[in-house]
């Protein structure tokens, strides 16, 4: 084997690291270790002339072995590597020692930032001569796409994707498509109509030949890897022959349990058992409510759906169906859930009549919603005064952190739609901080002020129905402090409007999980880099789209939907894909067949020979974990790039003085 | 090396990371610009479930004075369950090193993911600061030579 | 022709490596073809002296079981080396410690005192402790110094070839002396200086006939607990079972009769810390739905030094206890 010989590239990173670093302290010192033949710094390595830098070492002084001492490998061992591949060098023989992240950005102290670096660059010295040339494994890629979540960002996704050829699975959980959008009435700040900008696009959805639409369906298990996911997916029973079913309504109008509240309506309508959750589903199909229908409750019913289908469209036999899918790669635009306000009793929300919900006023104020589109209180009289609180489960340490970036605007959407209607009604926003960031946000602020709303800055206290003067008596009242009067204020209203936030969905953890990926803090899903990639995770193949990754209003959904479609096509376009080859293997003539790894491999990559009575990795399934490698008592299983005696030999070296 | 030690002990630490979870929460605590001791040395592996005992036996061998292990939160881990191996053999482990002397927080078992930036810097901050109260563990440096023939006063550490 | 020298010592041992020899039945005779025993205690009277009158390497092969527990032990690994061309550690406390081995979690004064002051059934009322050196009008007596750490024989001197086992297989000791004869008389190359000889190189579970399945272990039982399935895998049963963790040589014998391996074959080829190996298998073994229950589970495995370190622990990354 030729003698190993080590380059040593130190980069300032402009003053990333240089400014915490003594680069030329660890650099003398770098050239003095055993192995290394060169040692040098400059300030930008991943720059052209950088990168150059290891090409020309490599083809012109013999370096056969390369560490580049630089921020972490996430940002740019890809770069680093594919320089070296340039030159004719293994890219595998190539290591990043992270001197920026875990080093000069976490330390205080110079001299032990110049420590640290030469602890972290020596445990990379002393590994690099057991890094052995790998190639990387070339699989076959699926080109078909699994979209997850029918609303906007998803309909956005499955088009975009579909425009180019690609097959698109868009599963759905709920009977229709459409998501929050198609239950909003006018979208800000441009007032156009919700479903006259939606319904066009779900229509498309459900008529695309390239897509198969799969509502009323849940994703259950994701096995596989970039390029070749398996996908299990459960379409639940609707007791309704899809394809037989025209979508007339006839049945709606027959059933006989009547008073379902309408989860479309946000409970405020009701529904029959047999429903279509409104006139604009697509899917334009019937489902019956397995919980609410007497027949499949085992009463007694006289089934009037049955004898109303024309096309004899009920089934009452219809079981859930566990369809199997191949996809290449998968888009999560799974959405948020409203933060339910109930949580904090101070706002009376389900204590006190007419503190409702902004869904529920999306719903009031929507043409087609449980009151055609007046504006009224329970009792059915207009309010004579609205009072809109912000930040309700957002920006408050108590709940949610974060801010939901779309109430704001949102509830100066309502003050206007209410001052549409009623135009004597008084409208109160209580506000932090206005957050108008978008285009044309601003201006609708400002159009807002003109039409008469009153701005309270202060975040509400609470709302109760204490009267304490005969003109609060009967109605809620918003105790606040003014915070730009300085004084508390008690304002009565009629109706109270809690702009909820924008929370994670309920399920968004144990979905990551099933997709094997993570949820940030927050809840939401994590991104794989919150600036370059935001569209991504950590899972390869895996694109997040909307609120699913982080509260955003629509435009912002729709961009990125279309970027996680961009990413998945630039994925599926190809061919194959290459994947890291940091596997399992398994020496046969080592291995005694104790059959301790094949019961521990979490993704069923090993497999028992019984005619050789070994163990045997399959290439194609194992991710690379290394449970194996250490579950084994003689180290059978070996994994590439996290050998025993490379990760022993790091430790040697970062222990060294 | 540094000046904030109180009795002037540096703990020497090694800290295994996963790739996915804990390294990227090490990254974030570096974008985030947070500020921990410099004590540890990570060292990278794709999952907490390749790291067996012999890994922190070694450290501890090769002169770690403490050494943490952090994956991802169980239910997070990139590789379904790998972590759960590493949930069982830490406490095992942590008995054996208990039963050859070793202090109960010398070894560390942290689930960090890469969203808890703040959680490494705090978890490091911890770390270093039990393992400087622990004081050194210098596990090589108590092998002397035992040969009559030496007198107790040149007695030299054996290499291991 | 004149035959070659052969030698035998035991160091800190309990002398069943000595048996274990003549349990190659009529083999022996042909050892006594080939060789001249020039220093045996157990079965010959050679005085130290006489071994320290030889000339370096005059002893061909030396089998030197035992391990280095005081300084008498590592003065004779210091002739013996000397004085043989080929220097065998001969089981397991040779090559990795041994049962010996496991003092290493106390220190030499408190094996004393345990000894000599602490144990229930001692009568010391005026502390009477063996002293290293006593006058008395004849001259001075003197008992070896005993060490706090038990060693290894390659950590005490240069060691060409290891036979492990806690004894050594018959089979495998005459392995052993057939390939060093031969190379002795010419007839083959010696093995590659190092080498655990005569084994093949898998783990002990290669030559256990039990069935072996996935191991999944919601509980550890000991041996006494329960009378174990005799077709199936003991690891399975939840016996802690060293074979998956061990050198193959012996035959299994051990697991071939219900009882669990001990682990005293030591580290299969490639293994840098048997116990810690072990360890790692056992826990990673075991099945839970959370990490919480696999951490009570593993936790629950009384003895870790003891079970996993019963041969190896001199050997064994950290060697002992801290002192």
């Amino acid at each position: 084997m030729a003698e190993d010989r080590i380059a040593v590239y130190f980069c300032h990173c402009g003053s990333n690291i240089a400014g915490k670093v003594d680069v030329d302290k660890v650099v003398a010192w770098a050239a003095e270790q055993p192995n290394v033949a060169i040692a040098r710094e400059y300030k930008y390595m991943c720059s052209d002339p950088g990168q150059d830098l290891i090409k020309e070492d490599i083809q012109q002084h013999g370096i056969n072995r390369v560490v580049v001492a630089a921020c972490s490998p996430t940002m740019h061992e890809p770069t680093f590597r594919k320089a070296a591949a340039a030159a004719g060098l293994n890219p595998y023989l190539l290591q990043m020692a992270n001197v920026r992240e875990h080093c000069s950005w976490v330390t205080v102290d110079k001299g032990e930032a110049t420590e640290k670096a030469k602890r972290i660059l020596n445990a990379q010295i002393h590994r690099l001569p057991f890094n052995e040339a790998l190639d990387p494994i070339e699989v076959p890629v699926n080109p078909a796409v699994l979209v997850v979540g029918g609303g906007i960002a998803g309909i956005e996704a499955a088009l975009k994707l579909a425009a180019t050829g690609k097959k698109v699975y868009l599963v759905e959980k709920n009977p229709s498509i459409g998501g929050h959008m198609a239950m909003f009435d006018k979208t800000f700040p441009t007032l156009d109509c919700a479903a006259c900008i939606l319904t066009p696009k779900m229509s498309a959805a459900g008529k695309d030949p390239n897509i198969e639409l799969m509502a009323y369906s849940e994703v259950v298990e994701v096995d596989g890897y970039v390029g070749n996911f398996k996908v299990k997916v459960k379409k639940k029973a609707r007791f309704v022959n899809t394809d037989t079913c025209t979508g007339c309504a006839a049945c709606l109008e027959t059933c006989v349990v009547r008073k379902v509240p309408s989860e479309f309506d946000q409970g405020l309508g009701k529904r029959s058992a047999i429903y279509i959750p409104f006139p604009q589903a697509v899917p334009l199909r019937a489902t019956i409510d397995a919980e609410k229908c007497l027949t499949l409750k085992g009463k007694k019913c006289k089934q009037p759906c049955v004898t109303s289908c024309g096309p004899g469209a009920i089934d009452f036999e219809q079981k859930d169906e566990l369809v199997e899918l191949e996809v290449g790669a998968i888009i999560m635009a799974t959405g948020f859930e409203l933060w339910d306000p109930g949580q904090d009793a101070r706002y009376g929300y389900g204590r006190l009549d007419n503190v409702i919900t902004s869904l529920e006023f999306e719903r009031i104020s929507n043409a087609s919603g449980p009151t055609n589109g007046e504006i009224v209180c329970k009792n059915g009289e207009p309010p004579k005064s609205v009072a809109i609180l912000h930040c309700i489960g957002s920006r408050d340490l108590n709940y949610q952190e974060h801010c939901s970036r779309v109430c704001c605007m949102y509830s100066l959407k309502f003050s206007h739609l209410i001052k549409e209607h009623l135009p004597d009604t008084e409208v109160y926003e209580l506000y932090i901080d206005m957050r108008c960031f978008g285009k044309g946000y601003e201006e609708f602020y400002r159009r807002l002020m003109d039409e008469g709303v009153h701005m309270v800055r202060g975040r509400a206290a609470e709302v109760t129905d204490l009267a304490m003067s005969p003109e609060e008596e009967g109605r809620l009242i918003v105790k606040t402090e003014d915070t730009l009067l300085g004084i508390v204020r008690r304002i009565p209203a009629d109706m109270v409007i809690l702009s909820s936030g924008l929370a994670p969905a309920k399920d968004a953890k144990a979905v990551s999980q099933t997709f094997g990926f993570g949820c940030s803090g927050d809840g939401f899903f994590l991104e794989r880099h919150p600036k370059l990639e935001p569209v991504s995770t950590i899972t390869d193949g895996i694109f997040i789209a909307g609120c699913c990754q982080y509260p955003k209003d629509i435009p912002d959904t729709v961009a990125q939907a279309g970027a996680a479609a961009a990413g998945a096509l630039a994925l599926v376009d190809n061919p194959t894909v290459k994947v890291e080859p940091t596997i399992s293997y398994i020496d046969p003539e080592k291995c005694a067949g104790c059959h301790i790894c094949v019961g521990l491999c979490p993704h069923v990559a090993i497999r028992y020979n019984e005619e050789l009575k070994v163990a045997e990795v399959i290439t194609a399934a194992c991710k690379g974990c290394g449970v194996c490698v250490a579950a084994c008592g003689s180290n059978v299983p070996q994994q590439h790039g996290y050998l025993d005696n490379q990760i022993f030999a790091e430790i040697e070296g970062a222990m060294a003085f | 090396m540094s000046t904030n030690g109180s009795n002037g002990f540096e703990p020497r630490l090694i800290g295994f990371l996963c790739r996915w979870c804990s390294y990227n929460g090490a990254d974030l605590a570096g974008t985030s610009r947070l500020k921990y001791p410099p004590n540890m040395v990570p060292i990278k592996t794709n999952c907490s479930g390749r790291i067996d005992a012999t890994h922190i036996l070694k450290a501890l061998k090769e002169g770690a004075d403490g050494v943490l292990i952090a994956g991802c939160h169980p239910g997070d881990c990139h590789y379904i369950n790998g972590n759960y191996r590493t949930a069982g053999r830490f406490p095992l482990t942590q008995k054996l090193l208990e039963q050859l002397g070793l202090e109960h927080g010398r070894v560390r078992l942290e689930w960090v993911s890469a969203a808890e930036g703040d959680k490494f810097a705090r978890v490091v901050t911890e770390f270093t600061e039990q393992i400087r109260a622990l004081g050194p563990l210098g596990w090589s440096a108590q092998f002397v030579d035992e040969s009559v023939a030496a007198p107790a006063a040149e007695k030299e550490a054996v290499p291991a | 022709m004149s035959k070659f020298k052969f030698a035998m010592y035991w160091a800190g041992s309990c002398g069943g490596c000595e048996i274990a020899l003549l349990e190659i039945k009529e083999k022996i005779v042909e050892v006594d073809q080939n060789y001249e025993v020039v220093f045996w205690p157990a079965a010959t009277d050679f005085k130290y002296k006489d071994v320290e009158g030889y000339d370096d390497g005059f002893i061909d092969v030396c089998l030197f079981n035992g391990c280095i527990r005081n300084s008498e032990n590592e003065h004779l690994a210091k002739v013996l080396r000397a004085k043989s061309k080929v220097l065998v550690a001969f089981g397991a406390c040779a090559t990795m410690g041994g049962i010996p081995g496991l003092a290493n979690v106390a220190s030499a004064q408190e094996i004393k005192d345990l000894v000599y002051r602490d144990s229930p059934s001692i009568d010391n009322p005026d502390g009477i402790y063996p002293q290293e050196r006593y006058e008395v009008p004849e001259g001075v007596l003197d008992l070896p110094h005993m060490y706090d750490t038990v060693k290894t024989l390659d950590q005490t001197v240069d060691v060409d070839y290891y036979v492990p086992g806690c004894a050594p297989e018959a089979g495998q000791i005459a392995a052993v002396l057939d390939v060093v004869t031969a190379a002795l008389k010419g007839e083959g190359p010696l093995p590659p200086k190092g080498s655990t000889v005569g084994v093949s190189p898998k783990t002990c579970c290669e030559e256990c006939k039990r069935v072996k399945e996935e191991k999944k272990i919601t509980s550890f039982r000991r041996i006494w607990e329960f009378l174990p399935d005799p077709e199936k895998c003991l690891l399975e049963q939840g016996l802690i079972c060293m074979g998956p963790a061990t050198h193959a040589g012996c035959g299994a014998r051990c697991t071939g009769v219900g009882m669990p391996c001990r682990g005293c074959y030591g580290a299969p080829d490639g293994v840098l810390d048997q116990g810690a190996k072990m360890l790692s298998t056992v826990a990673s073994i075991v099945d839970a739905p959370t990490p919480e229950e696999i951490a009570v589970i593993a936790a629950t495995v009384p003895d870790p030094v003891g079970t996993f370190y019963r041969f190896g622990l001199p050997s064994s990354l950290l060697r002992r206890a801290r002192v």
